[in-house]
C-alpha cells in the first residue's frame, strides 16, 4: 500500500514538474524579436505609487518617456501599454493596475475606440499572457477572446505553444525562470530616424461611428476612474497612420466634453510640440522615436504639471534612487542604439 | 453426415472437415462458400436455410452444419 | 462536441467521476443522459431524428416481440390438437403480420436516412437529365444531415431484422433501447454495433475497476496519437494535392494517394481506438472495427479486416438474405440449367454481390464518386475469384513460391496499393477528375518531385515529414507487435518505469507533436509584424 503511494506520488511529481518545465521552455520570452510582448508583465516588479499611468497601444509606449517626464518634471509614472491594445485590454489593465495603486492621472490613448472586437490573437496573447493570475485577467480574457480561441489556452500556455519546441533559441532556456528588462516603465525606445512620406489618407469608411463594444468600456474606464477620484485623460498621440479620421475625433470631443474630460489631439499640437516628421519617426509616422517621444514628454509633462496640477517629486529620497537607476538603464540603452544603427551623436 | 462432408471436401479439398471446429472464426469459408453450401443443401437435403440460420456458430464445424440440418428437417 | 475538443475532455471526465461515483443502477440512465446532451450540443434538431428513429423501431421491436411471444404461447398450448399444417399456417399468418410492423418501420427508417442524404444527389442527377433535354429545374432540399445518421440508423435497423428474425429478443424498455442507438462514443463515426453484443455490458452494473479505466485511458491515448499526430498532420499535403487536380498529376497522385491512405487509416482506427476506449473505461465492450487491414494479403481479406462492423452488416442483412432468398434459389436451378454447373453456381453470388457493393458505395456518400468506387471493389473482387484457378495452377507448378515471406511480402503490397488506388475515388469531387489522376500516374513523367524537393511545397516542412516518418514507424511496429496479441496487456506486465515511461512518452508524443490548437503553428504568430 505504501509502495503504491510512493509510485503514484513520485510519478505525480515527475509528470507535473515536466509539464511545468516544458510550459516555461515552450512559453515566448519576448526579449529579442518582439519585445511588446514582455510589457505587461514588466509593470509588477515596479515599486508601485506612480502618479501617472499610461494605458492604450503603441502609441503610447512609443511615444512618452516616463525617465524623460521625471528628468524634467519630477513626474512618477508608468506605461501600461502593449501592441494593439483592445480598449477592453486598456480597461481591465486599469483594474488591474488598481489592485496595487491609485495613481493621480490615467492617461489614455483612445485610438482603439475604431475596435469593436479583438482582431488578432496574437495581439490578446501578448497584453493577456503578461498579466498576473486574478478575477481582473478573467474577466480580460473573456472580454477578449476571438471564438477560436480557448480559455484553457490561457491557463496552459502550454497547449497554445505546445509546438514551438522547433524554433526554440537560447534566449527560451536562458530565460525559462527569469526576465530581461526590455522597457523604461513601458517605454519602448527607439533611436533610428525614417521620415514619414507620402503617408497615405485614410480610406472612406461607410460607418465612422465607434462600436457599442467599445463605447462601453469607455464608460466603464470614465466611471471607474471618477469612483475612485482618478482624473482621466484621453489623447490621441500624433501617430500619422493608422488614419485617424475627424468624424471619428468629434465622437471622442463630444464625450470629452460630455463627461468633463480633457482631451489632447497631439495631431492639431504639431506647433507647440514641435513635432518634426522628417526626425521624430522611426517607420514613416506610425511611431515615435526617441527624439519625439522627449519632444511629445516635454510638452506633455508641462501640462500635467501646469494644467492638471500634479506635484513635482524630485528630492524624495527613495525616488531619486530609483530613478537614478532608471536613467542609467536609459542612457546606457540609448548609446548602444546610437551604435547600433550607426548614428553619430553629438552631445 | 457423409453427404455433407462430400460437398465441403469439394470445396476445399486440403480442409480436414472431421476436426475442423472454427471454419467461420479462421476464414476457411468465406461468404460465397457459405452460400454456394447452402445452395447444394438444399439440393441434397430438401431443407431450406435462411439468413437467420447464417451464424458462426451453425457453420463452424460440420458437425454443427449437420446438426442445424437436422433441425430444419424436424421443423419441416 | 468533436472528441479532439477541450469540451469533450471535460465532458468525459465529468462523465466518469458520475459514473463511478453514483450508485451503480444510475450507470446506464446516466449514459443515455450524456448521449442526449452530446447529441444536443451536435444540434438540437438532430436529436428529433434520432428520437424517430429510436421510437419507431422500439415500437416495431415491441409488436414483433410481442406477437413472437404469442405464437409460441398459442403453439404450445396447442400442441397436441394442430396437425403440422395447421401449426404451419398459423405459423405463415403470425410472419406476415410481423413483416407488415417490419417492412413499414425498415421504409421509414431507410427513408428519412435517403431524404436526408441523398434527396439532393437524386435532384442533382434529375436536374442534369433534364437540362439535357432541355427541361427545368427541381430545387434542393434544405435539410440538415443529422450527425452520424448513417450509424445509428443501421445500427437500429440491424436490431429491427435481428428482432423480426427472432435471433435477439424485444428491447422492452424504451429508455434502455434509446441508449443502445444513441450511445455516444459511437455515434459519429461507428462501429456499428449488434444489439446482441453491446447489450451484454451496455446495462450491467460496471464497478469501478482501475484496470479496465487505466485500459481504455490507454486505448484513447493510442487513438490520439494516431489521430493528432499522424492523421491531421498529413491532412495539409493530402488536402493540397486532392485540392488542385490540375496542378498536382503524376506522381504527386501517387503521394497523395499513400498519403491518403495513411491518413484514412490513422483518422478513422485512430477515431475507432477513442470510441473501444471510452466504452472500455466505463466497462463497456464495443466490437473491434479493425484487424490490421493492410496486412491483407487480397482485397477479399481486407474487407474482412477493414471496417469490420459495416462489412459484416452488409454480409449478414444484405449478401445472405438475397443470396438464399427463394427467388434466387430458383434463378440458381435456372442458370445451372442453362448456363452450366459452375457458371450458374457463381452467378447468383455475384448478383448479390453486385447489389452488396452497390449499396456500400451509397452508404459511404451521396456522389457518384462512392458508388463508382463500390462498384470498383466489386469488380476487383470477382475478378480475383475468377482468376482463382490460373493462381491454383501457378501454386501447384512453383509449390515453393506461395509460402515463401518474399511472395507474402509481395501479396501484402499488391493489395496495399491496389486499395490505396481504389481510395482515389474519395478524394476527388468528380469522376472526371478521379480518372483523370489515375490515368496521369501512367502519362505524366514527374518522378523527379520525389526528391526535388516538391514535397516541401505542399504544406508540410521538413520537421513534419520527420515527424510524420517517426508516427508512421510507431504505428508500424506496433501492428506488428500485435500480431502476438494485445500490446497494452504486454506492456502491463512490464516494471512500473517502463510502463510509466512507455505512456508517459506518447502522451508527451501526442501533447508536443500533435498538430493542433491555433493555426496550429505558433510560429505564425511569433513573427508577426505590428
Amino acid at each position: 500500500m505504501k509502495k503504491t503511494w510512493v509510485k503514484t506520488g513520485l510519478s505525480a511529481v515527475i509528470v507535473l514538474s515536466s509539464l511545468f518545465l516544458l510550459q516555461r521552455l515552450l512559453t515566448p520570452k519576448y526579449v529579442d524579436d518582439v519585445v511588446e510582448g514582455a510589457f505587461v508583465a514588466e509593470y509588477y516588479q515596479e515599486e508601485k505609487d506612480h502618479d501617472v499611468i499610461f494605458i492604450g497601444d503603441c502609441e503610447v509606449y512609443e511615444n512618452f518617456s516616463p525617465v524623460a517626464l521625471w528628468q524634467d518634471y519630477g513626474l512618477n509614472t508608468y506605461i501600461r501599454g502593449s501592441a494593439e491594445q483592445y480598449i477592453w485590454q486598456s480597461y481591465y489593465l486599469l483594474e488591474d493596475t488598481l489592485r496595487y495603486e491609485t495613481p493621480q492621472a490615467v492617461v489614455f490613448n483612445i485610438q482603439s475606440l475604431q475596435f469593436d472586437e479583438s482582431q488578432r490573437e496574437a495581439y490578446n496573447r501578448m497584453t493577456l499572457e503578461g498579466m498576473e493570475w486574478s478575477p481582473v485577467k478573467v474577466k480580460a480574457i473573456l472580454a477578449s477572446m476571438k471564438p477560436s480561441e480557448h480559455f484553457l489556452d490561457y491557463v496552459f500556455p502550454l497547449l497554445r505553444y505546445h509546438s514551438r519546441w522547433s524554433e526554440l533559441s537560447a534566449a527560451d532556456v536562458q530565460y525559462m525562470f527569469s526576465t530581461k528588462q526590455v522597457s523604461h516603465n513601458g517605454y519602448y525606445m527607439r533611436v533610428d530616424v525614417r521620415p514619414a512620406e507620402n503617408v497615405p489618407a485614410g480610406k472612406p469608411l461607410a460607418d465612422y461611428s465607434f462600436g457599442e463594444n467599445a463605447w462601453k468600456y469607455l464608460e466603464k474606464m470614465t466611471a471607474l476612474c471618477k469612483e475612485k477620484g482618478i482624473q482621466l485623460i484621453l489623447i490621441k498621440a500624433p501617430s500619422l497612420y493608422p488614419y485617424w479620421y475627424p468624424e471619428w475625433d468629434r465622437q471622442v470631443q463630444n464625450y470629452a466634453e460630455e463627461q468633463g474630460l480633457p482631451y489632447l489631439n497631439f495631431l492639431e499640437l504639431q506647433e507647440e510640440t514641435g513635432i518634426d516628421y522628417a526626425t521624430d519617426t522611426y517607420d514613416g509616422g506610425l511611431h515615435m522615436n526617441l527624439s519625439g517621444a522627449e519632444k511629445l514628454s516635454a510638452y506633455f509633462g508641462r501640462y500635467l504639471r501646469e494644467e492638471i496640477g500634479l506635484p513635482d517629486r524630485r528630492g524624495e529620497a527613495g525616488l531619486d534612487a530609483r530613478w537614478a537607476e532608471k536613467a542609467a538603464a536609459y542612457e546606457a540603452e540609448k548609446l548602444a542604439q546610437y551604435e547600433y544603427y550607426g548614428i553619430e551623436k553629438e552631445n | 453426415m457423409e453427404e455433407l462432408l462430400t460437398i465441403l471436401r469439394d470445396m476445399h479439398p486440403d480442409v480436414d472437415f472431421e476436426t475442423q471446429e472454427h471454419l467461420i472464426d479462421d476464414m476457411i469459408l468465406d461468404s460465397l462458400d457459405i452460400v454456394s453450401l447452402i445452395s447444394e443443401i438444399s439440393e441434397e437435403f430438401d431443407v431450406t436455410i435462411t439468413a437467420k440460420d447464417i451464424i458462426p456458430a451453425n457453420f463452424n464445424s460440420a458437425k454443427a452444419l449437420y446438426e442445424l440440418i437436422q433441425r430444419l428437417e424436424d421443423e419441416g | 462536441m468533436l472528441f479532439t475538443s477541450y469540451s469533450f475532455f471535460g465532458f468525459l471526465a465529468l462523465l466518469f467521476l458520475a459514473y463511478y461515483l453514483l450508485p451503480r443502477r444510475m450507470q446506464w440512465p446516466l449514459l443515455l443522459g450524456a448521449s442526449c446532451l452530446f447529441y444536443y450540443l451536435a444540434g438540437p434538431v438532430y436529436l428529433l431524428y434520432i428520437l424517430t428513429t429510436a421510437a419507431t423501431v422500439y415500437l416495431a421491436g415491441l409488436l414483433m416481440g410481442g406477437n413472437l411471444e404469442r405464437q409460441s404461447a398459442y403453439l404450445k398450448a396447442h400442441k397436441a390438437d394442430l396437425s403440422k399444417e395447421e401449426k404451419r399456417a398459423y405459423k405463415d399468418g403470425q410472419k406476415r403480420i410481423r413483416f407488415r410492423w417490419f417492412l413499414l418501420c425498415l421504409l421509414l427508417n431507410l427513408g428519412i436516412l435517403a431524404v436526408v442524404k441523398y434527396a439532393n444527389f437524386f435532384i442533382a442527377n434529375v436536374n442534369g437529365v433534364l437540362s439535357a433535354f432541355g427541361g427545368g429545374e427541381l430545387s434542393f432540399l434544405s435539410l440538415a444531415l443529422p450527425l452520424g445518421i448513417s450509424f445509428y440508423t443501421f445500427q437500429a435497423v440491424g436490431y429491427l431484422i435481428d428482432v423480426y428474425r427472432g435471433t435477439v429478443p424485444a428491447e422492452r424498455n424504451f429508455f434502455r433501447f434509446a441508449l443502445f442507438v444513441s450511445f455516444f462514443p459511437q455515434l459519429i463515426q461507428g462501429p456499428i454495433s449488434r444489439y446482441g453484443d453491446l447489450s451484454q455490458t451496455l446495462y450491467q452494473e460496471h464497478p469501478f475497476d482501475p484496470k479496465a479505466l487505466s485500459r481504455g485511458l490507454q486505448r484513447m491515448l493510442w487513438g490520439y496519437f494516431k489521430k493528432l499526430v499522424i492523421a491531421d498532420r498529413i491532412l495539409a499535403a493530402v488536402s493540397t494535392i486532392t485540392g488542385g487536380p490540375e496542378e498536382y498529376r503524376g506522381a504527386y497522385i501517387f503521394v497523395g494517394m499513400l498519403f491518403y491512405t495513411l491518413e484514412l487509416y490513422a483518422d478513422f482506427t485512430g477515431g475507432i481506438d477513442i470510441t473501444i476506449g471510452v466504452a472500455q473505461a466505463l466497462g463497456i465492450t464495443v466490437q473491434e472495427n479493425f484487424h490490421r487491414p493492410y496486412f491483407s494479403k487480397s482485397l477479399k481479406e481486407y474487407w474482412r479486416r477493414w471496417h469490420v462492423s459495416m462489412c459484416a452488416w452488409f454480409r449478414d442483412y444484405v449478401f445472405y438474405p438475397v443470396s438464399v432468398s427463394p427467388w434466387m434459389r430458383r434463378f440458381t436451378k435456372f442458370s445451372k440449367e442453362h448456363l452450366g454447373e459452375q457458371a450458374g453456381r457463381r452467378l447468383p453470388v455475384y448478383i448479390s454481390s453486385f447489389l452488396v457493393w452497390l449499396a456500400t458505395g451509397i452508404w459511404h456518400g451521396a456522389n457518384w464518386n462512392f458508388i463508382v468506387w463500390g462498384l470498383a471493389n466489386y469488380v476487383v473482387l470477382m475478378l480475383s475469384e475468377e482468376l482463382e484457378p490460373a493462381y491454383a495452377r501457378f501454386h501447384k507448378r512453383f509449390p515453393a513460391a506461395g509460402g515463401s515471406f518474399a511472395y507474402r511480402l509481395f501479396q501484402v503490397g499488391r493489395t496495399f496499393l491496389l486499395v490505396c488506388c481504389l481510395n482515389l475515388f474519395d478524394c476527388y469531387r468528380s469522376l472526371s477528375e478521379t480518372f483523370g489522376a489515375i490515368l496521369s500516374m501512367f502519362t505524366v513523367p514527374n518522378w523527379h518531385i520525389l526528391w526535388d524537393g516538391s514535397l516541401l511545397e505542399l504544406g508540410l516542412s521538413g520537421l513534419d515529414y520527420g515527424i510524420l516518418a517517426a508516427g508512421t514507424a510507431v504505428l508500424l511496429g506496433v501492428s506488428l507487435l500485435q500480431r502476438r496479441g494485445s500490446v497494452r496487456e504486454r506492456i502491463a506486465c512490464r516494471p512500473y518505469p517502463v510502463r510509466f515511461a512507455v505512456w508517459y512518452g506518447l502522451f508527451l508524443a501526442v501533447l508536443l507533436m500533435g498538430a493542433y490548437g491555433i493555426g496550429y503553428d505558433a510560429s505564425q504568430f511569433i513573427y508577426n509584424q505590428f
